[in-house]
């Protein structure tokens, strides 16, 4: 049994459970939906999800209820929810899940968070690529508006709401909320300067919220079960709730566990996720998806809550843990999370497409043992000239895993640029010309 | 042409937004439905429904990867390469797709029926080595795995190995 109790994936683990209307119902669905909607004002939804202490689930972490109430509140134009199921993080399968598996959760969160807000059209940003999620949303749409559950006086209350699904093409960026914006109004999807704050000039210019899948899945059990018992779970004050983690890598079984947050790497990878696949010790840890700062063994006891993940050096992210064995090169590691950032690099930012691409080029430079030791100088160098200075968080993130193992394995870099070193020698001074010379590998 | 052919369709869609161009990419996938690719004329046709210039569709095109801008074999293979399935063999399976099918990633078979390709991250991360075919994922693949979806593929057109929805790791497993 979970040892556990299980919130958001509490229904998908019940045996037969198909994610259909009935049997969501049959499972009390919809109920929090019925208690809010002409019975609870929408300021007041906002204050219930501001004091169960919901933090975004996407990435950042900003506290949900804050970020709804930045909207402007004597504004009488449309304004627009939209849920970010862009999921793209390397590492990170969560939102998949919920999607295929429980839609009508999500619809009921969207439908709760859009009446608190004021928003009478919901988009579902769902990445290109879940096709099959598309089609269950789609199917489930359909369902919960046969049922009076969406659409025009919702339930007799007079309450307006419609979500429309819209698949994005394939592109992580669009996960940047004001990226998926202009992706979602027909362009190309390039993050926009902030401010203006897409709390007041978002979707088409007008108010608009971006939450990620598992924050909005959230809701009908905030709702239903009260702010109260929501801030008690998990690691209170700042980190309440359950998480889902997506564990992958050299694990025995990968997965997503639903757990309170707080517990520690320890318990999540040896416990629940059944410790390493091979004998090999562990001897690495990715925290929060292809954006965090790697973790070694040592770091094994941290908990997994927003503020004890930061203070050691990384961050939560989106809940996607990667482990490693030993005998993992960290170059090698490195390199193929520099080689995603490089090809997602929307290009706006001159410091993150040239820098992504040189950072690609060292790095294999040094993985192909014809590296210097001044790469390594080159590589912080580069790291340090593309964070603060892009307009999204792309430049911070890409960066994140080139630090990390510089910082934690930089013996591993030394070893192929000595082993580089010593070959040249041995081929002579005009080899290593040749090396200094030699042209840089070409994009992947 | 995509406006004769599926008037109810581009009607249904353009009514789910307020502006137009946010049909962009809907009427895109339909194009690319209708022909593989999206072709020249579809962007044309696509820029006129949506009253835009054709550079402005073309702009986006060229944006996602998810849209061709040249036609690609019946089946498109595109393999996962991220650090997270690199961890668990997607380049063996790189390595096999391309002992069995004879091309690299970019190519197509000369009978134009399976086009290759790496991709970056499907979300697929727990049950690596995957790689998506057309619309379905394939997941936790192994060499033999591979052999029979290829063979499905040439004799049914999809595969029984495909994904359904979603779920690690499985209930009766994690009671276990």
């Amino acid at each position: 049994m979970p040892k556990y109790e299980l919130i958001l994936t509490k229904n998908m683990s019940q045996p037969g459970y198909t994610g259909s209307l009935a049997d969501y119902e049959r499972a009390g669905g919809y109920q929090a939906l019925r208690k809010v909607l002409g019975k609870v004002a929408p300021g007041d939804v906002t204050e219930i999800v501001k004091k169960s202490g919901l933090r975004g689930r996407g990435g950042a972490g900003f506290p949900t209820g804050v970020k709804w109430g930045f909207l402007p509140k004597d504004y009488r134009g449309p304004k627009y929810l939209c849920c970010n199921a862009d999921e793209s993080e390397p590492g990170t399968f969560k939102d998949r899940q919920l999607i295929e598996r429980d839609p009508h959760q999500l619809l009921e969160g969207i439908a709760i968070a859009a009446y608190a807000i004021g928003a009478e059209t919901a988009y579902i940003y769902i990445r290109g690529e879940f096709v099959l999620g598309a089609k269950i949303l789609e199917q489930a749409l359909a369902e919960a508006r046969r049922a009076g559950y969406l659409g025009r006086n919702i339930l007799g209350t007079g309450v307006n709401v419609d979500i429309w699904v819209h698949r994005g093409a394939g592109a992580y960026i669009c996960g940047e909320e004001t990226a998926l914006l202009e992706s979602l109004e027909g362009k190309r999807g390039l993050p926009r300067v902030k401010p203006p704050f897409p709390a007041t000039h978002g979707l088409y210019g007008k108010p608009t919220v971006v939450n990620n899948v598992e924050t909005l899945a959230n809701l009908p059990h905030i709702v239903n079960r009260g702010a109260d018992w929501f801030a008690a779970l998990g690691s209170p004050p700042k980190s309440t709730g359950t998480r889902i983690f997506c564990v992958s890598g050299h694990v025995k079984r990968p997965g997503n566990y639903e757990v309170p947050m707080g517990i520690t790497f320890r318990e999540l990878i040896f416990e629940h996720a059944g410790g390493m696949r091979s004998e090999k010790p562990l001897k690495a840890i990715i925290p929060g998806g292809a954006s965090a700062a790697f973790f070694t063994a040592e770091h094994l006891d941290v908990k997994l809550d927003f503020e004890s993940v930061a203070q050691a050096g990384s961050m939560l992210g989106s809940g996607g843990v990667t482990v490693m064995e030993e005998g993992t090169g960290m170059v090698w590691a490195a390199l193929r999370l520099m080689e995603f950032f490089h090809h997602e690099s929307c290009g706006k930012c001159s410091p993150c497409r040239e820098g992504s691409s040189w950072l690609v080029q060292t790095l294999r430079r040094i993985l192909a043992k014809r590296g210097r030791m001044q790469d390594l100088e080159t590589l912080t160098d580069l790291c340090q000239n593309i964070a603060g200075r892009t307009v999204c968080a792309f430049g911070d993130a890409e960066i994140a895993p080139i630090l990390s193992t510089l910082k934690y394995w930089r013996h591993e870099y030394e070893e192929l640029i000595r082993e580089a070193e010593e070959q040249a020698r041995g081929a002579g001074h005009e080899a290593m010309g040749a090396v200094l010379l030699s042209p840089l590998a070409s994009r992947h | 042409m995509l406006r004769e052919k599926y008037r109810d369709e581009i009607e249904q869609i353009l009514h789910r937004y307020p502006v137009r161009r946010s049909a962009m990419l809907p009427l895109l996938y339909l194009a690319q439905r209708e022909e593989g690719y999206v072709s020249e004329a579809a962007m044309k046709e696509i820029a006129s429904i949506l009253k835009v210039t054709p550079p402005q569709v073309y702009e986006t095109v060229t944006f996602y990867t998810m849209l061709n801008l040249k036609p690609v074999g019946k089946f498109h293979i595109q393999v996962c390469k991220s650090l997270m399935c690199a961890l668990v063999g997607s380049d063996a399976l790189l390595k096999w797709l391309h002992a069995r099918l004879g091309i690299k990633p970019g190519e197509t078979t000369p009978d134009r029926l399976f086009t290759l390709s790496t991709v970056e991250c499907l979300a697929a991360c727990g049950t690596g080595p995957m790689m998506q075919v057309n619309d379905d994922y394939y997941e936790k693949l192994t060499e033999e795995k591979v052999d029979r979806i290829l063979a499905d593929l040439k004799r049914d057109g999809t595969s029984t190995l495909k994904s359904g929805p979603f779920i690690l790791p499985e209930p009766a497993k994690r009671d276990a």
